[in-house]
């Protein structure tokens, strides 16, 4: 549904954007992440055709970003880092002046901006002058113009910037309900969001391309070990030894109440663990998989220097 | 046309709901109201005094007398004012942000400029149409010549057209209202000056410092003469300004 090709930026010497090549599939909630000054506020101007890029394409929606710009504009929701509203304007008009820019056609206008309203929640600011809203319901404002024509793609850049803890935790929800009918793209700095919300993540630093793909693909790629928690009825020193003599065992030590084992990850060590801990007669009451955080690996891939 | 006309109604709606419109529109017709006042009453004590010498009582003319200096005041007060109304157009989107909403919509930014233009020219015509009120009633209790009237206000409106196209120039190219305001006046005012410099300059300069001076073109309006070059010239002036600022949008998006 979104498909980058070469896509450079340039701004006179500086270099925004340089050879970024990914894809985001239909229907799935992609995140943008990457440090700031990344180049992810520039992909997305690109994406939808605010800015043209210096080489490389674009696709959105089937359309050439360049060659198509009027059916990618007709096909994208567009919610930039500033939520562009008018302030002096009520809710609902400024929603009638979008969903009329971004040519719905006038029988159907009054049902696209109901259906906004409703999905966004802004139902009691409705009649109100966005200047007297609050920043939570501007956002929301900024988010129902980007639904306003039922686009198929929707770009949003940074939606939940500047929001108190409730109002994130809504904005998160109202994005989760988009998946499926839509294709969403966001970028963020909250990497809990990107868990949250997200199937897949493009990782961008200083315009290149770090990573993409899906969070399990991702994690699988860059976990350098693999590991579990082992919740044991008996739990001491001497335990603990059994498991380090266990040969494939790199690392196990205690983290709480429960132990923890690391091996390389090209092995599977679960079922010697598992057969160790029968046979020792240990009381094996939980083992669950040590999952790669999403910090960890945003720290890896941006820190570490990894480029795709 | 349709996209045009809905961004002309946010523009129409953003004037409303701010005070700049109603106090341009209010000054305006305060000056206007006064000047035509003030020019009735000094046309009025000129009058009687020439009704005493019937040679000199032919030579009354109200429109010579009252509407040609009217028209002259008010398009100087339009130079002063209009710098108000188009300093917000692009600047405003700029600063708020919204120009990426604007241009990230399925209109094109011809239809944006245009929109956006018929908005202030409408306003425009609000001014005027508001300042001619009063003038009516010369036509009730005098007998003014119509031709020489209407053309007068024809040539405000252009001469506004002319103004605001250059305005909305300066206002692509600054996020900064004020700035805005001032370039469009400074340039407003260069082509003002240029007229002088066409009274004392010779030959070729004259002609030429004499046709990109707004006033001179002007000139024949109030008197009742329409000339085509007249019409060409604040056409291809408000043209000009639109022109520059497609550019000038095009370029940034290109850099």
């Amino acid at each position: 549904m979104i498909e980058t090709e070469h896509l450079t930026k340039k701004y006179g010497d500086l270099v925004a954007v340089k050879d970024l090549n990914f894809k985001v599939e239909k229907g799935k909630i992609w995140g943008l992440l990457g440090p700031n000054a990344a180049g992810k506020t520039t992909t997305m101007r690109i994406l939808t055709g605010y800015l043209p890029a210096t080489e490389g394409r674009a696709v959105v929606a089937g359309y050439d970003v360049f060659e198509q710009a009027d059916a990618v504009k007709q096909s994208i929701g567009y919610l930039p880092e500033t939520v562009p509203v008018y302030p002096e304007m009520t809710v609902e008009a400024y929603l009638g002046f979008v969903a009329e820019i971004k040519k719905v056609p006038g029988s159907r206008k009054k049902a696209a901006v109901d259906r906004a309203v409703e999905i966004t929640g802004l139902q009691p600011v409705r009649k109100r002058l966005i200047k007297n809203i609050s920043r939570g319901y501007k956002q929301r404002v900024g988010i129902a113009q980007a639904l306003i024509h039922n686009p198929q793609v929707i770009i949003l850049d940074e939606p939940t910037i500047g929001l108190d803890p409730a109002q994130i935790v809504e904005i998160r929800q109202l994005i989760k309900s988009l998946k499926g009918e839509h294709t969403v793209m966001l970028s963020t700095h909250i990497l809990a969001e990107v868990t949250q919300v997200c199937d897949g993540v493009v990782i961008i630093n200083e315009g290149k391309l770090m990573a993409s793909g899906s969070l399990e693909e991702l994690t699988t790629t860059y976990k350098e070990k693999d590991g579990v928690y082992l919740r044991l009825k008996k739990v001491d020193n001497e335990v603990l030894n059994l498991f380090r003599q266990l040969p494939g065992i790199d690392n196990a030590h205690f983290e709480g109440s429960e132990i923890k084992l690391e091996w390389d990850r090209n092995k599977d060590m679960r079922e010697q663990i598992i057969k160790l801990c029968l046979e020792k007669q240990l009381g094996l009451l939980e083992m669950r998989s040590v999952a790669m955080n999403i910090e960890e690996l945003y720290l890896r891939i941006v820190s570490g220097g990894m480029e795709q | 046309m349709k996209a045009v006309w809905s961004i002309t109604k946010k523009e129409l709606l953003s004037y409303f709901t701010s005070p700049i419109a109603y106090i341009v529109i209010s000054i305006f017709i305060l000056l206007s109201g006064f000047f035509f006042y003030s020019l009735v009453w000094w046309f009025n004590s000129q009058a009687m005094q020439m009704a005493q010498n019937p040679y000199y009582y032919q030579q009354i003319n109200i429109n010579q007398m009252v509407f040609a200096p009217l028209f002259h005041n008010l398009s100087i007060i339009l130079l002063l004012m209009l710098p108000l109304l188009s300093m917000r157009l692009f600047s405003e989107e700029k600063k708020m942000g919204t120009e990426e909403l604007l241009f990230t919509s399925p209109v094109s930014v011809v239809q944006i400029i245009l929109g956006k233009y018929l908005a202030s020219l409408i306003v425009l015509l609000i001014m005027l149409l508001l300042s001619a009120i009063p003038t009516i009633f010369t036509f009730i209790y005098g007998n003014p010549e119509p031709l020489p009237y209407l053309l007068g206000y024809l040539g405000l409106f252009l001469l506004g057209a002319a103004f605001l196209g250059l305005g909305i120039f300066w206002s692509s190219l600054t996020e900064n209202q004020i700035v805005s305001a001032v370039l469009t006046f400074g340039t407003l005012l260069l082509f003002w000056v240029l007229s002088w410099a066409g009274y004392s300059a010779r030959g070729l300069w004259q002609d030429v410092l004499n046709y990109l001076s707004f006033f001179e073109h002007f000139d024949g309006m109030t008197k009742g003469i329409l000339d085509t070059s007249d019409l060409v010239y604040y056409l291809s002036f408000a043209f000009f300004g639109l022109f520059l600022t497609h550019s000038v949008i095009q370029s940034r998006r290109w850099r």
